[in-house]
């Protein structure tokens, strides 16, 4: 088990098999009537905000109470360096205040690595720039394991802005080491070059996406990429990327269909089909917070086992 | 950082070094005898002479003092980082008699005021400073700079390093004016709007690691460009710190087809790929950035096939609470100028890639010859300015034996061989304390 974790990039299997098969206990823990554990009680853990979340921050807080962990919140909007204090400073002040683990999302990819060299307590990445967000991608892992029975050449095809999605990566990295197939899709211009190194699959064409996949997990448009001149509109892009019913249909398949959210509904997924037979969308959410307690549980040295 | 010490001997004797210079060929060993900084007895062997401070060059290698035309040294505007002096002090004991400030200080050194200054503060060093001045006003690429005046107070080229002239019509009137003077314009190619925001190369390395890309490509367009230029200005071009491998193929073609057209690279883009990013430390944050294995093999075949003229450090100091960072908020540069031996005997000779003499040209006739400098003579009545350095001995780099104000390098810890044992110039006599 490594002390850290930065990215799934080189995690090996078993430990992402231990960290779902823990995850599934504690969800079991989690539909119990009191769904708390004493396991992290005296641990001080602090969620390091540098971006705005609101459900990765709370899935984690959340996360930590049930763990009985004392959690403290820091939220800075802009960069560190902004504030005129170095992400330096504000971790070793906070460290100074004797913290156990320490939770982080930033806009700069590689944050969660400097803030190792900086403090000795574990550092969980929660998103770090378009680099990784690997408890996004464990959970992804955990829903479609709990719906498939397992990820084991499973086809998962991601849909939509590759290049500035840290979804995408860890999601990448974690599933290929699982055993499963990776595909991803979207317009070539939000496609970051030397993507055929991953081994995956690419797709230009949504229908052919949905023809090879037995899941979509479809990544939220954002509008600014279109000011960058990356793509035309989000018109267009719903109309040549938008996962609907009809294209469902035309392909005759029953599909997973996951979203790491927040969603454009009618954009990269039509309305509907958010809230349908095929959208795992809400166990994702639930599932979260399990293996958000899983990787604390794992990460924080407490060797107590689970009831 | 160590403070340095320079010495001003009456009578100095260097005895039993083999004299090597690549304008001259093969080494000969020889006796030198300097009286206030003049050569003054040059023999097969010099005896008997008192009062001399004496430099045992047995095993070492004297050469004409080398030149580093492309360095920061921050002064004016961040003299936290880097001053003349401290910038002098470290190209002393990088075995450099020579150095050429770009002008991208603060203010941008556009003005003659600015130049004779940083030439003035280089008078108590061995190292003779050759400003090179901002091409455009302010280097915004909108107004030419006085280049004429410029040249008086002692600019030897033009350039608005840090970015590149910022149109074609600018960079074409620099060019057409600097040609009158002889002089060349030193171009930093990169295409700016196909690098904003970039923080590293753009390949397998930053799709991986989810850092925004700066494409080779957009050097390549304004290698390309400029040399296009050359063609209809008739101006020399020098292309900055080259590192890719198209651009490499780029100035071969244009030197075949006879236009003036010269190059450099620095020491870290012979010897790091963009593989070295992925630890996020911002002491591997360059521009233009660590590139290939591709691009580093096409360098080092441009090195050996002369396309490569001159090895240029790009000597770039940042405060340790700038690069201590994460890694898309630090600002891009290395400080270069006492590991460009290491390296270059590590990475270049010792492979077998250059011989001895090859390297050495790119850093003392290559670079004097593109400025129109004098290349050093070891003859009687000449100014002595000679580096006397060790090329196989050994020594782990520290931050701690730096001249440097700055200790941003990613070569920190790296063993290296090739040491400089003392330097020449001006009257002064500098000797390491570390071989």
């Amino acid at each position: 088990m490594q002390k850290h974790l930065l990215g799934l990039e080189g995690v090996p299997r078993e430990e992402i098999e231990l960290i779902l098969k823990t995850a599934f206990s504690f969800k079991e823990i989690l539909s119990r009537p009191i769904p708390k554990v004493p396991t992290l009680r005296g641990k001080t853990i602090v969620n390091l905000f540098f971006e705005p979340s609101t459900r990765t921050r709370i899935s984690f807080e959340l996360a930590e109470k049930r763990l009985s962990a004392d959690t403290v919140n820091f939220s800075a909007s802009g960069s560190s360096v902004q504030k005129g204090e170095t992400l330096r400073d504000t971790i070793r002040n906070i460290e100074a205040m004797k913290m156990d683990m320490v939770v982080i999302r930033h806009s700069a990819a590689g944050a969660p690595h400097f803030l190792t060299r900086c403090i000795d307590a574990a550092v969980i990445n929660a998103g770090d720039g378009r680099h990784e967000h690997p408890t996004q991608a464990l959970l992804d892992m955990m829903t479609l394991q709990e719906r498939v029975g397992k990820l084991e050449g499973l086809k998962v095809a991601i849909v939509g802005d590759i290049l500035h999605s840290r979804v995408a990566r860890s999601n990448i990295y974690g599933l290929q080491t699982m055993g499963a197939e990776v595909a991803i899709c979207g317009p070539k211009t939000l496609i970051p070059v030397e993507a055929d190194q991953w081994g995956v699959e690419i797709f230009y064409n949504i229908d052919d996406a949905i023809r090879w996949a037995d899941a979509l997990n479809v990544l939220r448009i954002q509008l600014e990429r279109q000011r960058t001149g990356l793509f035309p509109s989000l018109r267009e892009y719903a109309a040549h990327f938008g996962v609907t019913r009809a294209r469902l249909e035309a392909a005759q398949k029953d599909l997973i269909i996951m979203h790491p959210g927040p969603i454009n509904r009618g954009i990269e997924i039509e309305n509907d089909l958010a809230d349908s037979e095929f959208s795992v969308i809400l166990n994702q959410v639930t599932n979260g917070v399990a293996v958000r307690m899983a990787v604390l549980y794992l990460k924080s040295g407490v060797t107590e086992t689970l009831e | 950082m160590q403070t340095i010490k320079y010495q001003k001997p009456e009578r100095l004797l260097i005895k039993n070094a083999n004299y090597l210079d690549p304008a001259e060929g093969g080494p000969r060993q020889v006796d030198v005898l300097i009286e206030n900084g003049t050569i003054v007895r040059v023999e097969h062997a010099i005896d008997g002479v008192d009062g001399a401070e004496t430099i045992d060059g047995t095993g070492k290698l004297l050469t004409p003092g080398w030149l580093d035309m492309h360095v920061h040294f921050r002064e004016p505007g961040r003299e936290d980082e880097e001053t003349v002096k401290s910038g002098c002090a470290a190209a002393t004991a990088g075995g450099f008699t020579g150095a050429c400030p770009m002008p991208n200080t603060e203010p941008a050194a556009d003005t003659r005021g600015i130049i004779e200054y940083m030439i003035a503060e280089a008078k108590g060093t061995p190292v003779d400073v050759y400003p090179i001045a901002a091409a455009t006003k302010g280097r915004k690429g909108r107004e030419l700079s006085e280049m004429a005046d410029l040249i008086e107070g002692g600019a030897v080229a033009f350039s608005d390093d840090g970015v590149a002239i910022a149109t074609a019509e600018m960079a074409r009137r620099a060019m057409e004016y600097a040609s009158m003077f002889d002089v060349p314009i030193i171009e930093h190619c990169e295409e700016p709007s196909m690098t904003e925001g970039g923080a590293m190369n753009e390949s397998a390395v930053s799709t991986r690691l989810g850092l925004p890309g700066m494409p080779g490509v957009a050097e390549d367009i304004i290698v390309a460009r400029d040399i296009l230029l050359t063609e209809i200005t008739g101006a020399r071009l020098h292309i900055a710190h080259i590192s890719t491998a198209r651009s490499v193929e780029l100035v071969r073609q244009a030197k075949q087809r006879g236009l003036p057209v010269t190059c450099e690279v620095t020491p870290h883009h012979f010897t790091l790929t963009d593989e070295a990013v992925a630890s996020y430390d911002a002491n591997l944050k360059m521009n233009p950035p660590l590139r290939t294995q591709n691009d580093v093999d096409a360098i080092i075949e441009g090195l050996a096939d002369g396309t490569i003229d001159v090895i240029a450090t790009d000597h770039a100091p940042h405060s340790p609470e700038e690069k201590d960072v994460e890694f898309q908020a630090a600002p891009f540069g290395i400080i270069g100028l006492e590991t460009a031996l290491g390296l270059i005997m590590t990475q270049l000779v010792e492979p077998g890639h250059l011989r001895l003499e090859e390297a050495l040209h790119k850093i003392t006739l290559a670079p004097r010859n593109i400025l129109r400098l004098p290349h050093p003579k070891l003859a009687v009545g000449q100014v002595a300015n000679l580096t006397l350095f060790d090329p196989k001995h050994e020594w782990t780099v520290e931050a701690s034996r730096f001249y440097s104000k700055s200790r941003n390098t990613p070569f920190l810890g790296w063993t290296l061989r090739g040491r400089v044992h003392a330097v020449i110039n001006k009257g002064f006599l500098w000797v390491s304390p570390d071989v």
